[in-house]
């Protein structure tokens, strides 16, 4: 008796929270026509993720997502509104309205597809390993004979522990320090690690600069927004397809990431 | 607490900890035998040597015995290689151990030296020994007897201090613990793994110098029997 109370309660539960769901779409304006009638464009940017987004000594954010979303708001002709969130808050912005995008080093899976759409990719995310230019590597194969830094337990870890040959020496430090560390002071001749990593160390200007050389997993960065916003999510895209064609994009990946954007993006 | 204990992961990660022990035991071993021939040396300079020799290993011993070990291990591994000395992992954690053990025997050493009586000193002159001579055949030896207790732990403690080097990617028994825990993520039961190797570690070590210091110091032989 009781359990069949509880079930047809959480059944009434979903009918009204689907029906609900349904309504949204209806209910609110045309996401597109809110942000050019109010001139301003919400974009929820990462407060904590540099490159991509951080405060600056000014205490102003600054980063990939923030010249991103100022790019968008430009192209508009809306003034960009700066909402700093963090990744577990970030979609929940997104859903209760209080942002129009969602710029935050953002990338795709099954479970944020299913509650909001992503626009084209904007920005490069992914492991690979990095050596100095003169090293040649294009392949795990090549890894052969030489000695690779990780950090210790990471995807990068896991993923080259699988695929690099028998006499390749993998080295693994506690932490991205160490591993940062080993690169510099030449007791690898490569490291795995994010794009990000290997964009700071770019940006401390070092001896010996960590140039992408094989991709092990890739994950880039997506413009999040709400489903059903057909004319937003047309316009952005089409603003991300001008960016990239015009240079502007490119010049946002070297200045924050240190390397041009991959071609492949 | 319903935490369910699973040991499970020792059937394939076993020869990780196998080569963890061995590079433990290898690190302390060379740097022990090393290590204490260095403090030896150090001692003599310090307590007899000529007196230009003494500033430098005075600074030397302070220099090591006010830093951490962890600090040390980093700046020759990760420092030295930009003024062009690069060595792997294994090196630099034996040279940081050598470099640690040699200052802090030097100061045990010593005080073994110093409380030596007078008159050994002068019975050795009164024989035509030769200042060497006389640190080599008479002095030493007793010194050693009475601070090898002190020497014994400073190397049980080193030995547990190498659980530094798996921060510069030294496969010791600590990264051992480290690897397996990061990809099993069971940290209980990896730390408590390593925990008794350790123990057992100690324990051998222990014994191993008591033996040792039986078999050099035969007058102790005299005491305990």
């Amino acid at each position: 008796m009781k359990r069949r109370s509880l079930f047809s309660l959480a059944l009434a539960l979903a009918t009204g929270l689907s029906l609900s769901m349904a309504g949204t779409p209806e209910a609110r304006a045309n996401g597109l026509e809110t942000v050019m009638s109010s001139g301003t464009l919400r974009v929820a940017v990462p407060q904590d993720f540099p490159p991509f987004g951080s405060v600056g000594s000014d205490m102003a954010p600054q980063g990939y997502d923030i010249d991103m979303a100022k790019l968008i708001a430009e192209k508009l002709g809306v003034k960009a509104e700066i909402v700093p969130v963090t990744s577990a808050n970030r979609i929940p912005y997104l859903q209760t309205n209080k942002v129009d995008l969602v710029i935050s080093s953002l990338g795709k899976n099954p479970e944020r597809d299913a509650v909001i759409d992503f626009s084209e990719p904007y920005a490069p995310f992914y492991n690979g390993v990095f050596a100095p230019a003169d090293i040649e590597i294009s392949g795990a194969e090549d890894l052969s004979g030489k000695t690779i830094g990780v950090t210790r337990g990471s995807i990068e870890d896991l993923e080259l522990t699988k695929i690099a040959p028998e006499d390749a020496t993998l080295k693994r430090y506690e932490d991205n320090n160490g591993t940062i560390s080993a690169f510099l002071s030449g007791q690898v001749d490569a490291v795995a690690t994010g794009n990000v990593v290997a964009a700071a160390i770019i940006e401390k200007n070092p001896p010996k600069r960590p140039e992408p050389k094989f991709l092990i997993k890739n994950s880039p960065c997506y413009v999040g927004m709400n489903e059903n916003e057909p004319e937003l999510m047309a316009k952005v895209n089409e603003i991300i397809a001008e960016a990239k064609s015009d240079g502007s994009l490119n010049a946002i990946s070297e200045k924050w990431l240190g390397i041009p954007l991959p071609e492949d993006l | 607490m319903n935490y369910v204990f699973d040991f499970g992961w020792l059937a394939q990660y076993y020869p990780v900890f196998l080569k963890g022990i061995a590079i433990t035991i290898e690190l302390t071993l060379v740097g022990g035998v090393i290590g204490i021939g260095f403090g030896i040396f150090c001692a003599w300079v310090r307590a007899l040597g000529p007196t230009w020799m003494r500033p430098p290993v005075a600074v030397y011993v302070e220099l090591i015995r006010n830093t951490p070990f962890m600090v040390q291990l980093f700046f020759i591994f990760f420092g030295l290689p930009a003024l062009g000395f690069r060595m792997g992992e294994l090196q630099a954690a034996n040279l940081a151990m050598i470099i640690n053990l040699g200052a802090y025997s030097c100061e045990i050493v010593r005080a073994g030296i110093e409380a030596t009586p007078k008159g050994q000193f002068e019975a050795g002159a009164a024989l035509a020994l030769k200042p060497l001579q006389v640190f080599r055949h008479i002095i030493i030896r007793p010194a050693l007897q009475r601070i090898w207790p002190a020497l014994s732990s400073q190397v049980v403690i080193v030995m547990l201090g190498s659980a530094v080097v798996s921060q510069i990617a030294a496969e010791d028994v600590t990264f051992a613990a480290n690897f397996i825990q990061s990809r099993t993520f069971r940290a209980f039961e990896s730390y408590f793994v390593s925990t008794a190797i350790y123990l057992a570690l100690s324990i051998l070590l222990r014994k191993g110098l008591d033996y040792l210091g039986f078999f050099l110091f035969p007058a102790t032989r005299v005491e305990s029997h």
